[in-house]
């Protein structure tokens, strides 16, 4: 209780505003709790894993990112499967769903005689594609007669695909890098992290434009290999951050005493780096990780967006919200939100809840939070 | 002070080297270009043979694609590129920096007025949010910067245009003039506003966009500064909370805010390709996206080039700051 009492004698000091009591009377409830639950399971100690898990799920924007995350995981994982068990269709099933449009045309001119002529006509025509949501679909069809809704789950399939491949990419290079150049320092150190500079300074968007259309044009590749490569770019321009960030730990780590123990034991190296350096940048590792799993998303839909990502007859969520370009016309933006509306907003939760989760694990994982 | 800028200035120099060899490397394994692109449709009707195609790619350096071919070009590229000539681009038809020039200034326009505005709104309410921490104020404000983040900038355009253009009517979709109207040449007021009225949307797209990341940092920084002993220190002598805030926590906080903001101010003249695009604005975003599509190498090469430098310049620039604005910093190295 020494604790509540030193907080109470800050409170004292420091109370001018309102608000600040308040958040310092909620600070001491916490503790209180705080205090309350270590007494009640006195004598279970936490292991490190629990301990960060109750961490994590104490904060209610990180459950709610892991929420999004799982809704999405379910929709474009579970969804697929199901329905090409009950209904057999998939990304590429074309729907002729006839309906009539017509189309309206009026105006008013002044003929040469000085009057004024009002011109009025209706045609009307069958169109069999973009059907509007009906209970068959929910979403409508699109201009090539697809099913907007099973897109959706294929395009998420592979976006997360994609995003979780290139992350695990980017790790193995970027802990191997990173680890060789933080532990044996020198010139290693010197030659890899010129290198990681100069990967730094490649300006990530163009250079992904350019690599994505030298692969698009080689023939003998197949469409359905592209997103392999374009994975391999994807890592390619990404991995510096991570094996900036392992080099610093194990700079900082190779310092302390238990590096020192263990240099005393006598093993090799690559136990060393292995077993006692990587393991302590984990937690590092994972919230980065997963911060990355979003800004992969984010530019794979921009490569498909630009009809560079994901090859055309795949379903991708940038290629869905490329209808909507009014280079293209402005028919789909103005009419058919049900087209591109969709694909955008699972973009944003997908995203969102990957840096929910990471911010989430960042709080958990720092031995400094106080909440 | 002066030796360590030079020595930064020296590795900069050699860091780009490095990265125009790689930019090179990977341009020049684009199997299309655009002589290809121009002459397909000639080859095809026999009114040009292969052979003449390939004469026309020797006269650009464009046609050993060998690895010592692409070093030999590469070599002549970059001693005409160190003495400041970067080639002549094959779409627009005019010298690589001319068309930089050209393009550049509507993009940096765009992206200053875009910067000055997150400015002004994003670091006011991440002090805010951070003074305030746990609040409902707080809460707001982090998941509105966290849902611009994860804002795809297509999509972002896409909605704004939706309503904003299509919907109210307010902006027009797409392009910097209004195609259907002529303007009187002396008519610069006139033609002033017709531009500002389309640049509206593609400028409130790049605010939001970036809007995000300045307030979480703005506000990570803050609550950092806010837990430290001098700020304990403040109050502990009995400073008024605005004392405290404003003179106490704000100043400091500003250390990682000038820098990081001075950094990013190279990065204004890169473009915003994605917006560029979206909202069809001659800007130089725009400009190396379609160079970059149709093949054209010696625009791309200076471009990516360009923005290497820019990039490179910005941490330079940020470090300088870092040591200039925290009296504490001393360059070690």
């Amino acid at each position: 209780m020494n604790n509540q009492l030193y907080k109470n004698e800050k409170h004292n000091l420091s109370a001018e505003k309102n608000t600040k009591k308040i958040e310092q009377g909620r600070l001491a409830k916490k503790e209180r709790e705080a205090v309350n639950s270590s007494e009640s399971d006195n004598f279970k100690a936490l292991s490190p894993t629990r301990m960060v898990a109750k961490r994590f799920f104490r904060s209610s924007l990180s459950v709610v990112g892991l929420t999004m995350v799982i809704f999405v995981f379910v929709f474009s994982f579970l969804g697929p499967t199901l329905v090409k068990g009950i209904w057999d269709y998939g990304e590429t099933e074309v729907f002729h769903i006839p309906r009539e449009s017509q189309l309206l045309s009026t105006a008013s001119f002044e003929g040469a005689d000085g009057r004024t002529y009002e011109y009025y006509d209706k045609s009307t025509s069958t169109i069999t594609v973009k059907s509007p949501p009906s209970a068959e679909h929910p979403l409508g069809t699109d201009t090539n007669g697809f099913d907007i809704l099973i897109r959706l789950m294929y395009g998420g399939r592979i976006s997360l695909m994609i995003s979780f491949l290139t992350v695990f990419l980017q790790l193995i290079i970027g802990i191997f890098l990173g680890g060789l150049a933080g532990y044996y320092g020198g010139w290693v150190d010197q030659v890899i992290m010129r290198i990681v500079d100069i990967f730094a300074s490649l300006p990530g968007l163009p250079i992904l434009l350019v690599l994505s259309a030298v692969i698009a044009s080689i023939e003998s590749i197949p469409a359905e290999h592209r997103i392999y490569y374009l994975m391999g770019f994807l890592t390619l321009i990404s991995w510096t951050g991570i094996a900036r960030l392992v080099r610093g730990q194990i700079l900082s780590l190779r310092e302390q005493e238990f590096m020192l123990a263990a240099e005393t034991t006598g093993i090799k190296s690559s136990r060393k780096i292995l077993k006692h350096l990587i393991p302590n940048t984990i937690p590092q590792l994972i919230v980065s990780a997963t911060l990355s799993l979003g800004g992969v998303i984010l530019y794979e839909s921009t490569l498909s967006y630009f009809g560079i990502g994901v090859p055309f007859p795949r379903a991708a969520w940038g290629s869905m919200i490329a209808m909507a370009d009014p280079s293209k016309g402005q028919e789909i933006l103005a009419n058919y939100p049900n087209m591109w509306l969709p694909a955008g907003i699972l973009i944003v939760i997908t995203v969102l809840g990957f840096n929910f989760v990471g911010d989430g694990l960042r709080d958990a994982f720092d031995p400094r939070q106080k909440r | 002070m002066v030796k360590y800028i030079l020595k930064r200035l020296g590795l900069a120099l050699i860091i780009l080297i490095g990265v125009s060899a790689l930019i090179y490397l990977l341009v020049m394994l684009m199997p299309t270009d655009y002589i290809d692109n121009q002459t397909a449709a000639a080859v095809q009707s026999g009114q040009m043979t292969y052979e003449d195609v390939q004469r026309l790619k020797e006269l650009y350096g464009l046609a050993d694609k060998s690895f010592t071919g692409i070093v030999k070009s590469y070599y002549s590229w970059l001693t005409s590129a160190i003495q400041g000539d970067l080639g002549f681009s094959f779409l627009y038809g005019r010298p690589v920096t001319q068309v930089i020039n050209d393009y550049v200034w509507i993009s940096f326009l765009i992206s200053l007025i875009a910067y000055v505005i997150e400015i002004i709104i994003a670091i006011p309410m991440g002090i805010k949010a951070a003074v305030n921490q746990y609040s409902g104020y707080d809460y707001t404000v982090s998941v509105f910067a966290m849902m611009a983040t994860a804002l795809p900038a297509f999509f972002l355009a896409a909605l704004l245009m939706n309503v904003f253009s299509i919907k109210l009517g307010w902006f027009p979709l797409q392009g910097l003039t209004t195609a259907t109207k002529i303007f009187d040449p002396n008519d610069w007021w006139g033609i002033f506003l017709d531009k500002a009225w389309h640049l509206v949307l593609p400028i409130v797209t790049l605010t939001l966009l970036n809007i995000g990341g300045l307030m979480r940092y703005t506000r990570t920084n803050m609550l950092e500064v806010m837990n430290s002993d001098y700020i304990r220190t403040a109050r502990a002598k009995g400073l008024s909370e605005k004392t405290v805030v404003n003179k106490h926590a704000f100043r400091n906080t500003l250390i990682p805010l000038v820098t990081t903001l001075s950094g990013m101010l190279p990065g204004l003249f890169s473009g915003a390709m994605i917006t560029e695009t979206v909202f069809s604005l001659p800007g130089i975003g725009y400009m190396a996206l379609r160079a970059t599509l149709q093949g054209d190498i010696p625009f791309v090469m200076g471009y990516n080039l360009f923005l290497s430098a820019l990039t490179i310049i910005g941490y330079i620039i940020s470090d300088i700051m870092y040591t200039v604005v925290d009296p504490r910093v001393q360059i070690s190295k």
